[in-house]
C-alpha cells in the first residue's frame, strides 16, 4: 500500500477530499458564472485571515458552532441524532437572557451562574427528548425538530414579553455587563490599557475592534473533556455501548433508559452552553425578535458531520465553516460575487463529507492500478 | 479432471478474490450425473462463494465452469436457470401467506390471453409435479401453515418447475429435525433415480456419509480434494476439513451433581403478541451437571431464556437462583445473582461489534474496580485482561485486543464471548446455541470449555436446536415442546428417534 492509499484509508481523508470537491465545484459555478475563481478564493482567503482582526472574528464566529458541533457529535456517537441543537441553542440564548438581565451580582458568580442557567435550559430540553425517547419510543429526530419550533416561538414570546422587552427595539433587556465573557472588557478601554495596547498594533485591533471572548476557549475545553469523557470513562464506555448496540448493551445489564436520557442531556447542556456564551460574547448580549432560525444548531450538524463526530475534529471543521462564511461576504464585496456560491461551496462541502466511502473509494482505484501495473510487470518479466 | 459429458457440472481453476482477500484460490468440482455431490469446508472456507458463483451471483476472476462437456458462461441467476440449475438458500425465500403454487409460479406465472393469471393451469402442472415425484406437499396450503421440512420441498419445487437439471442445497438440514432430514435424504436419493443431480453444501459429517456419492473439501479457499464417500469415514472428512485431527467424541468424565442452582417453578411467558411461549414449565438444575434442552426452533427457547435474564416478563411461576427468586426483575439483578448466559444471536445481544474486543471483554463488568476507579475506565487494564483471555481462550489472531470486534471471525467471536461469560466464574452458565454457525474445530473447543466449567462446579444450561449436540454433551436431556418440558432423560437412555418423536410433539414409546 503506498502512501497516497494509506492517507486515503484515514481519518481525515474523507474531510479534506470533500473540501478539495467542494472548492472544485465552487470553481465551476464560479466559471459558469462569468467570475475568476482564483481571484474569488484569493479574496476568501484575505476576507478570513487577512488581517487580525478578520482572524478573530472568524474565531468568534466558530464559537458557537464548534460547541453545536460538539453537541450533535457527542449525541451521535452515543447513536442519537440531535437535530434539536437548535432549539437547545435558543433555549440557553433565552435562559442566559432572562437570568443574566435579572441578577447582577459581581463578575466571577455573575458569568458561571449566565452560563451554567443556559446550560441548564439546553440540558432540560434535551433531557425531554430523550425521555421520549427512552419512555415511550418516539424517535429524536421528530420531537426534536418539533422542540425546534417550540423555543423559537418561546424566544419571541420572552423578546415582547412586558418583563423583558427593551422599549422601542425588536430585542429583550441585555444582559447586566458583569455577565460578559469579552477578554479585558473593561481594561481594554482604559486608559492605562489603550496606553499598552497602543504599543502592539495586531493585539490593539483585535481586542478594541472586535467582541474577542473567552468563548473559543470554553469550547475547546468542551472538546477536549467530551473527547475524554467518550473516550476513557467508564460513562463514555456505556452510553457508546448503548449507541453501537442497545440490545448487548441491555443483555449486559446496562441501563438502556437512563443512558439514552443522559446523553441527550449532556448534548443539550453543551447546545444551551454555546447559547449562553452568544449572549454572554457578543453584542447586543441580548436575545432579539427571530424572523427565521439562526442556523447556529443546524451548522453545527455541519460541522460535526466534516469532523467524523470526533468532538476534538470539530474544532478545525468550525474553525473552516466560520472562515468559510465570514470571507465569504468578503467574495461579495470585493467581487461582487453573490453569496449564494460560497453556500452552493459549503453545501458541497457536507454533501461529500456525507458520504463516508468517498475517499476509500478513490483508495480502492489507485490500489487496482497498481495491482494491474504490478501484474502487467510480473508478466512482462515472465515474457522476457 | 479432464472435461466429459459424463459430468454435470465441471468447474475448473475458480479464483475468486475480494480485494486483497482471495476466497477461492484455483478451486476444482466435478459433479458426476445422477449422484449427490457433497461440498465440505469449515465456515468461511469459500463453499457458497463458489456455488453463488455457479449460480451466476458472482463473477469468477479466472477459471471455468463447463456443463455436460461444454463451456458455459453463467453471469446471472437468470442464465444458471436456463441452463438448467436450481438452488435452494439455507433461508427459504417464500412468500409466507400465499399458497404453494402461487409461491412455485412466481415469477414464472402460466398465463393465458392478454396476460391473465391461468391459475388453473398452474394448479395442474403443479400436481403434476408434486406426483411425479412423491413429494408429500399440498398444492393449496398456505406457506405459513406447513412445516419446515415441507417448506423446503416447496423451494425444491420452485427449482424443478423451472426445469432444475443440477440442484444446489444450502445447508440443507440446519432447520429439520432428525425425521425430517431422513425424508429429504429419501427426497434426494428419488431425484437421483429420476435423472437429476444434486450439490449439497455443507458441514455436518454425518449427513455426508449418510446422502452423498462424492465430497470435495474446500479448506480456506484452496481445493483439498475429492473423495468417494463409501470409501471414507468421518473421522477422515473431519481432518481434511480442518487440517488437523479433531476428536469428533466428547469425552467427559461422569457427573456428580449438587445442589440445584436454579429452579424453574411453573414458569408462563408471553410473547409480544400475547401468546403463552412458554407454559407453566418446570425445570431443576444443579450445581456440576449440564442439563441439555432439545428442542425445535419456536418452541419457547427464545422466551425462557429471555424471562430467565428478566429481559422477558414472567406472567406467572417462579425462576429460583441459589434458592432467591430473580424473575421480573433487572438483566444487573441477574447477572449479580452469578447467571452468566452465551447468547444464541451473538451479534444482537452478545457483542457490540464496532468496539475494540478489549472493550468487548469487560461488557458486563466495566463498571468494577479493576477496571478503574471512580469515573475512569483504565485501558490498560483492560488491555491486561483481555491479553489473558485471548491466550487462554487462543482467540485469534493474537494480539486482537485493539482490533474491531467486527474483524475477528465468527468462531474468535463466540470465543470471546464465552471467555468473558466464564471469567465471571458464574453459578450458572446458559448457553444458547453456542456453537451456532461454528466449524468442527471451535465447537470442539466450545464443547471442552462447558463441561471444564461443570468440572469446576457450575451448573450449565445448554440449549441447542442441534439434537446431536444435546445428547453428546448433557448429562441430563430435556425436550422441550410448545412451551412445555415433555420428557428428561439421563444422558444414554434414550435415542435420538424417541428424542425427535417429542419434539415433534409425538408420544415417546
Amino acid at each position: 500500500m503506498n502512501k497516497v492509499e494509506k492517507f486515503l484509508r484515514g481519518r481525515f481523508a474523507s474531510a479534506l477530499v470533500a473540501v478539495i470537491i467542494g472548492f472544485a465545484v465552487a470553481a465551476v459555478v464560479l466559471v459558469a458564472a462569468g467570475y475568476d475563481p482564483i481571484a474569488s478564493f484569493g479574496a476568501l482567503l484575505s476576507g478570513a485571515f487577512g488581517k487580525p482582526k478578520y482572524i478573530s472574528n472568524v474565531f468568534i464566529k466558530a464559537t458557537p458552532i464548534l460547541l453545536t458541533g460538539i453537541s450533535v457529535a457527542f449525541a451521535f456517537k452515543t447513536g442519537l441524532f440531535n437535530i434539536g441543537a437548535e432549539g437547545q441553542y435558543i433555549l440557553g440564548t433565552v435562559l442566559a437572557t432572562v437570568v443574566g438581565c435579572s441578577l447582577n451580582l459581581p463578575m466571577p458568580l455573575q458569568v458561571p451562574i449566565v452560563l451554567l442557567s443556559g446550560m441548564v435550559g439546553g440540558a432540560l430540553l434535551g433531557a425531554f427528548v430523550g425521555w421520549l425517547k427512552a419512555k415511550f419510543g418516539i424517535h429524536e429526530v421528530i420531537t426534536s425538530i418539533m422542540c425546534n419550533w417550540i423555543t423559537f416561538y418561546l424566544c419571541n414570546f420572552v423578546v415582547m414579553s412586558d418583563a423583558f422587552h427593551k422599549p422601542n427595539s425588536t430585542s429583550a433587556v441585555p444582559v447586566n455587563p458583569s455577565s460578559y465573557t469579552i477578554l479585558f472588557g473593561m481594561w481594554k478601554k482604559s486608559e492605562a490599557g489603550k496606553q499598552f495596547l497602543a504599543g502592539i498594533p495586531w493585539l490593539r485591533e483585535i481586542l478594541l475592534k472586535t467582541d474577542l471572548s473567552a468563548g473559543f476557549l470554553i469550547a475547546v475545553v468542551v472538546a477536549v473533556i467530551i473527547s475524554i469523557v467518550l473516550k476513557r470513562t467508564k460513562l463514555g464506555y456505556e452510553l457508546r455501548a448503548v449507541g453501537l448496540n442497545r440490545d448487548a448493551a441491555r443483555f449486559s445489564g446496562i441501563a438502556v433508559e437512563r443512558n439514552i436520557v443522559l446523553s441527550m442531556l449532556i448534548s443539550g447542556a453543551i447546545s444551551g452552553l454555546a447559547g449562553a456564551l452568544s449572549i454572554t460574547g457578543t453584542s447586543p448580549h441580548t436575545i432579539t425578535l427571530l424572523a427565521a432560525m439562526e442556523g447556529y444548531g443546524f451548522n453545527g450538524m455541519s460541522v460535526a458531520f466534516i469532523a467524523g463526530c470526533a468532538p476534538l475534529g470539530c474544532i478545525p471543521a468550525s474553525i473552516l465553516f466560520a472562515s468559510l462564511i465570514y470571507g465569504g461576504m468578503s467574495v461579495q464585496q470585493a467581487m461582487g460575487v453573490p453569496s449564494d456560491i460560497i453556500n452552493i461551496m459549503i453545501g458541497t462541502i457536507v454533501f461529500f463529507t456525507a458520504l463516508p466511502g468517498i475517499a476509500p473509494f478513490f483508495a480502492n482505484k489507485i490500489q487496482r492500478r497498481r495491482e494491474a501495473k504490478e501484474l502487467a510487470s510480473s508478466q512482462g518479466i515472465e515474457r522476457a | 479432471m479432464e472435461v466429459s459429458p459424463e459430468f454435470a457440472v465441471q468447474m475448473h481453476g475458480i479464483v475468486k478474490k475480494f480485494g486483497a482477500y482471495t476466497a477461492l484460490d484455483h478451486v476444482d468440482l466435478d459433479v458426476r450425473k445422477q449422484t449427490v455431490h457433497a461440498i465440505l469446508g469449515e465456515n468461511g472456507a469459500g463453499k457458497t462463494t463458489l456455488m453463488n458463483i455457479l449460480y451466476g451471483l458472482y463473477q469468477a476472476d479466472e477459471g471455468s465452469v463447463y456443463m455436460d462437456g461444454k463451456e458455459v458462461s453463467i453471469t446471472s441467476p437468470t442464465e444458471a436457470i436456463a441452463h438448467g440449475i436450481g438452488m435452494v438458500h439455507q433461508h427459504f425465500m417464500l412468500v409466507e401467506n400465499f399458497t404453494v403454487t402461487e409461491n412455485i409460479i412466481l415469477g414464472d406465472e402460466v398465463c393465458g390471453a392478454a396476460g391473465v393469471l391461468d391459475m388453473r393451469k398452474a394448479r395442474k402442472e403443479v400436481m403434476e409435479l408434486v406426483e411425479e415425484y412423491g413429494f408429500d406437499v399440498d398444492p393449496d396450503a398456505v406457506i405459513q401453515d406447513i412445516t419446515v421440512g415441507m417448506q423446503q420441498r416447496v423451494e425444491i419445487l420452485k427449482a424443478l418447475y423451472r426445469g432444475a437439471e443440477v440442484l444446489i442445497l444450502d445447508e440443507p438440514t440446519a432447520v429439520l429435525t432428525p425425521q425430517e432430514i431422513e425424508k429429504l435424504i429419501e427426497i434426494m436419493h428419488d431425484l437421483i433415480a429420476k435423472g437429476k443431480s444434486i450439490i449439497i453444501i455443507t458441514h455436518k459429517l454425518k449427513e455426508i456419509m449418510q446422502s452423498a456419492d462424492e465430497c470435495s473439501i474446500i479448506r480456506r479457499g484452496v481445493y483439498m480434494g475429492t473423495v468417494d464417500v463409501k470409501n471414507s469415514s468421518e473421522t477422515e472428512l473431519a481432518s481434511k476439513m480442518v487440517g488437523r485431527n479433531v476428536n469428533l467424541t466428547v469425552e467427559k468424565t461422569p457427573a456428580h451433581p449438587a445442589d440445584v442452582t436454579l429452579s424453574i417453578r411453573g414458569l408462563t411467558v408471553k410473547d409480544e403478541r400475547g401468546i403463552e411461549q412458554v407454559r407453566d414449565l418446570n425445570l431443576d438444575v444443579r450445581s456440576g451437571e449440564i442439563v441439555g434442552i432439545a428442542g425445535i426452533d419456536g418452541n419457547g427457547q427464545q422466551e425462557l431464556v429471555d424471562a430467565i435474564c428478566s429481559l422477558a416478563k414472567a406472567t406467572s411461576g417462579a425462576i429460583l437462583m441459589n434458592g432467591q427468586e430473580i424473575q421480573n426483575t433487572n438483566p444487573r439483578n441477574v447477572l449479580n445473582h452469578s447467571v452468566a448466559v452465551i447468547p444464541s444471536d451473538r451479534h444482537r445481544w452478545g457483542l457490540v461489534l464496532p468496539m475494540m474486543v478489549e472493550e468487548n471483554t469487560v461488557l458486563e463488568r466495566h463498571g468494577e474496580d479493576m477496571f478503574g476507579k471512580g469515573i475512569m475506565l483504565d485501558y490498560e487494564k483492560l488491555h491486561e485482561f483481555t491479553s489473558k483471555l485471548i491466550e487462554s481462550y487462543d482467540i485469534r489472531p493474537a494480539g486482537c485486543e485493539e482490533e474491531r470486534m467486527s474483524g475477528l471471525s465468527g468462531g474468535n467471536q463466540q470465543k470471546a464471548i464465552i471467555a468473558r461469560q466464564v471469567s465471571y466464574v458464574p453459578d450458572l452458565l446458559i448457553a444458547f446455541q453456542p456453537t451456532r454457525g461454528l466449524d468442527v474445530g471451535a465447537i470442539e473447543s466450545v464443547h471442552k470449555t462447558l463441561i471444564a466449567e461443570r468440572d469446576r462446579g457450575a451448573a450449565i444450561l445448554l440449549i441447542s436446536f442441534e439434537l446431536d449436540e444435546v445428547m453428546d454433551v448433557s448429562d441430563t436431556i430435556a425436550v422441550i415442546y410448545h412451551g412445555q418440558i415433555v420428557g428428561t432423560f439421563a444422558q444414554g437412555t434414550v435415542d435420538e428417534n424417541q428424542l425427535g418423536l417429542l419434539m415433534a410433539g409425538g408420544e415417546a414409546k
